[in-house]
């Protein structure tokens, strides 16, 4: 296939297929570095706060919580919300983004979906703390149990177990199915006999002949076409949650493309944070390029642009409604007591991604991990200002209260961060983190040196 | 291969004019045969903001794919461009219907004697002035920055110096961020403001999605036209391809909003917002069902298999369909807000619409003949008539 010289290469340096093997395969190799090892320890100890929160929550039950009679959802739901929409780059990157041909993902999608996985698993905590037995979390599927009650069909709580946990299933075999090659490439360099054992075992027997690649290739697509609709339509049942009811501020129909976008704009703010670190750690820089960076930051503008919009309908639209509550709903968030996250959000989600107009701004790799953690912690706590300051102030004024997290609830967010980025830390050690086979398929025709001897 | 210019055959001028008198006759039937003004202007209405859509979108496939910088489009950007030369028209037509007293028989909330409660709290935004204001500056930013972009394609296109190609971008990027923006609100102003007491945040976004599928199926009516004509033979089964899964993708798309409006909708059950849904499906069942079949079921059993997508055979009839079906569509956003249980669908609905398509076709071939149909000088034009797709 034929590449515009106009077109920066995405694999820098001159390269050829065994050097790409090495560069990628070297961070698995030897002993882990020092920092490898401070990641690991801060990462384990605020995941040992979480296992103290999740005792305490445990233990003695959602009054160690800071949620009350008017404000029966918090922190626990916001943090879920906001893990599921960080899981949505992964699948956006290999389903979406396959479909549209767009060559760059090869770089950044397996690091995307290994986030992904992690991520979901980190939300899913939530709904299984929340329900405080955590030995009974089964009951969230569909069976006769014993006395013959089934769980709630019309609840979209419901909806969310379906939607998350194939959405988690698809993820994990495309994921997998992606590093079969890979893993063979990993088998084939091992050199003592364990790696090589283990590594075979996972590779499920991988050759590399052409009928391997043929099946491969063909399930991969059928999975992307799988996943395409499944990045829409969980954070779709998401919002669902909240715009089912007959809430102020939660009721609105726009929610689902509204949320969905919110998710891949996290998502991506969340690919940025960790492999702008990762680039530099692994010393990947020929692969992750500026370039791969620069087209994550457009990404974050388009869909930082259309949280915006649908901000700015919502307001719009709580007046035009005529309808006392939800324009009260809306003008409490932006003048209320809680005005200050809402101004956060409003900052860090719609003006901070404006930045990557500037050629400049999104070139800049310092720049864009700053604005990276603007969206990560401007999208928290947009699911906080629609969570809590929703329901703070409900329709009877003698229950209006106010919301404050306890250390608990802080231990178990801090819990799952600290398990996101201890798996994380695990993953580049034991797969490579750039997919390798995939890589190589780009390397003629994208490669810097390829390209130059091409045009020459 | 030749720039493939073209004179505008007699033949496709005489049908194209044939149409539009269709269209006028069937608009001096319905003036005098006593159909009614709100029916006519709501057909008008309904018409107008049809084309116009399909206009707009073939500008944003233009713009949308510059940003993207993806270059298997180039092959066929002449015809999204040729789409845009007919925002203008639209424009007169537009204009032309509200001032000729258009905004009366269609909107309740320009009656000072009708306001209730309600919509006395929303005339600071629905009040003609601001009507007037927000009409001008939507079509004032859609002509300047069609001209434009039309332009700086045509200067690409005799060089294809580097410098054109980034003020392309530059413009489309200006031209989509404006157009995030008034899409929505045009379509507040001119459709949702017909149920003047009703609201959907999500309304905008629906309506443009369903401008999305009708302006690829244009397009792909067009390409079909084109490639009759003997022209446009750069364009092969690939281009056809990645055509087919925009109608059959943003097919699914639309759907897909259709249902997060109407079942948020459904599910909370709060009267004033049912009140929408009531109507439709209690007076208007037939289109409101059928409304359904056309744009999702039809799309997504003909064009899932990938030969289906790249063949004419399947594709063009679906392309019909689809523009049928969004016709459809608008029509059941229209009709029961405006007119109300006298609307149905006889020779004005159909003539005008004939005539409306006739004037499109003459204003969008008067444009493609204009430029050469083969952007040959496009920095990524070899990429277009290079690649395949597996998928």
């Amino acid at each position: 296939m034929y590449v515009s010289p106009i077109r920066e290469p995405l694999i820098k340096g001159n390269k050829d297929y065994s050097q790409v093997t090495k560069d990628i395969l070297a961070p698995m190799a030897g002993t882990p570095s020092k920092y490898w090892y401070m990641g690991m320890t801060i990462a384990g100890a605020a995941a040992l706060f979480g296992a103290w929160a999740s005792f305490m929550t445990v233990f003695y039950g959602i009054g160690t919580w800071g949620t009350n009679k008017t404000i029966g959802w918090a922190w626990d739901i916001t943090n879920f919300v906001w893990w599921v929409g960080i899981g949505h780059a992964g699948t956006f990157i290999s389903a979406i983004l396959l479909l549209f041909r767009q060559k760059w993902r090869t770089s950044i999608n397996r690091s995307a979906e290994a986030m992904t996985l992690i991520a979901i698993a980190c939300a899913g905590f939530f709904p299984l703390i929340h329900m405080g037995r955590l030995l009974l979390g089964f009951f969230i599927f569909p069976y006769p149990n014993t006395r013959a009650l089934w769980v709630n069909f019309n609840s979209p709580l419901l909806w969310d177990v379906f939607a998350i946990s194939t959405y988690f299933a698809v993820s994990l075999v495309f994921w997998y199915v992606g590093l079969i090659p890979d893993i063979g490439t990993v088998r084939d360099k091992a050199k003592d006999k364990i790696r090589k054992a283990i590594y075979g075992f996972l590779s499920f027997g991988w050759t590399g002949s052409a009928k391997h690649w043929s099946r491969h290739e063909t399930i991969s697509l059928i999975l992307a076409g799988l996943a395409a609709p499944l990045v829409l339509s969980v954070h779709t049942i998401v919002s669902f949650d909240f715009a089912t009811s007959v809430i102020p501020g939660w009721h609105t129909t726009i929610f689902p493309p509204y949320f969905v976008s919110g998710a891949i704009f996290s998502g991506f703010a969340m690919v940025l944070t960790l492999l702008i670190v990762t680039r530099k750690a692994l010393h990947l820089e020929d692969y992750i390029t500026v370039n791969h960076v620069e087209s994550m930051n457009k990404i974050i503008i388009l869909t930082g642009s259309i949280v915006g919009i649908a901000y700015l309908t919502e307001f719009f639209m709580a007046w035009y409604s005529g309808v006392e509550y939800e324009t009260y709903a809306f003008f409490n968030r932006a003048f209320g007591p809680y005005a200050w996250a809402y101004w956060i959000m409003m900052t860090c989600n719609v003006i901070t991604p404006q930045l990557f107009w500037f050629k400049k701004i999104r070139t800049n790799l310092v720049a864009t991990f700053i604005i990276s953690i603007f969206v990560n912690i401007g999208m928290w706590f947009e699911r906080f200002v629609i969570v809590v300051t929703s329901l703070h102030r409900d329709y009877l004024p003698s229950s209006w209260t106010m919301y404050k997290p306890t250390i608990v609830e802080v231990g178990l967010y801090v819990g799952t961060l600290g398990l996101f980025f201890t798996l994380f830390l695990l993953f580049i050690r034991v797969f490579p983190v750039i997919a390798i086979a995939e890589i190589k398929s780009v390397l003629k025709s994208s490669g810097e040196h390829q390209k130059h001897a091409d045009h020459e | 291969m030749e720039n493939q210019s073209f004179t505008l055959p007699k033949k496709l001028i005489n049908v194209a004019i044939g149409m539009v008198i269709i269209g006028l006759i069937s608009l001096a039937y319905g003036y005098f045969g006593g159909l009614g003004g709100e029916r006519i202007a709501a057909n008008l209405l309904m018409n107008n903001v049809y084309f116009l859509g399909i206009a707009l979108i073939g500008l944003f496939f233009v713009a949308v794919h510059a940003i993207a910088e993806s270059g298997w489009q180039v092959s066929v950007q002449r015809i999204g461009e040729a789409m845009s030369a007919f925002i203008p028209v639209a424009g007169v037509l537009m204009a032309l219907l509200f001032i000729l007293g258009g905004m009366h028989a269609l909107y309740e909330w320009t009656h000072a004697d009708h306001m209730d409660a309600i919509l006395l709290k929303k005339a600071a935004y629905l009040n003609i002035p601001f009507f007037s204001i927000r009409f001008a500056v939507y079509f004032a930013g859609w002509i300047v920055l069609a001209h434009l972009i039309r332009k700086t394609s045509a200067k690409l296109d005799l060089n294809g110096e580097i410098f054109y190609f980034n003020r392309l971008r530059m413009l489309s990027a200006l031209f989509i961020v404006f157009y995030a923006v008034t899409s929505v609100t045009s379509s507040w102003d001119w459709l949702m403001s017909i149920d003047a007491h009703w609201f959907s945040t999500l309304y905008g976004w629906y309506i443009f999605s369903g401008m999305l599928v009708s302006g690829v199926a244009v397009l792909i009516i067009i390409l079909f036209i084109l490639k009759r004509m003997g022209l446009m033979t750069h364009v092969n089964d690939e281009h056809v391809h990645d055509l087919g899964k925009y109608l059959f993708g943003f097919s699914i798309f639309w759907a897909y909003l259709w249902f997060s409006q109407y079942m948020l909708i459904w599910y909370a059950n709060i009267p004033e917002e049912t009140v929408y849904f009531y109507t439709r499906i209690n007076q208007f069942g037939t289109i409101f069902y059928l409304n359904l079949v056309l744009n999702l079921v039809v799309p997504l059993l003909l064009l899932m298999t990938r030969n289906s997508k790249r063949m004419f055979l399947v594709l063009l009839p679906v392309a019909i369909v689809v523009f049928i079906g969004h016709w459809i569509d608008l029509y059941q956003i229209v009709m029961p807000g405006a007119v109300g249980e006298e609307a149905g669908i006889g020779l004005l609905e159909i003539g005008l619409t004939i005539g409306y398509a006739g004037l499109f076709l003459l204003v969008v071939f008067r444009s493609l003949s204009k430029h050469p149909l083969v952007p040959k000088n496009h920095p990524l034009y070899k990429e277009s008539l290079e690649y395949h797709t597996n998928y």
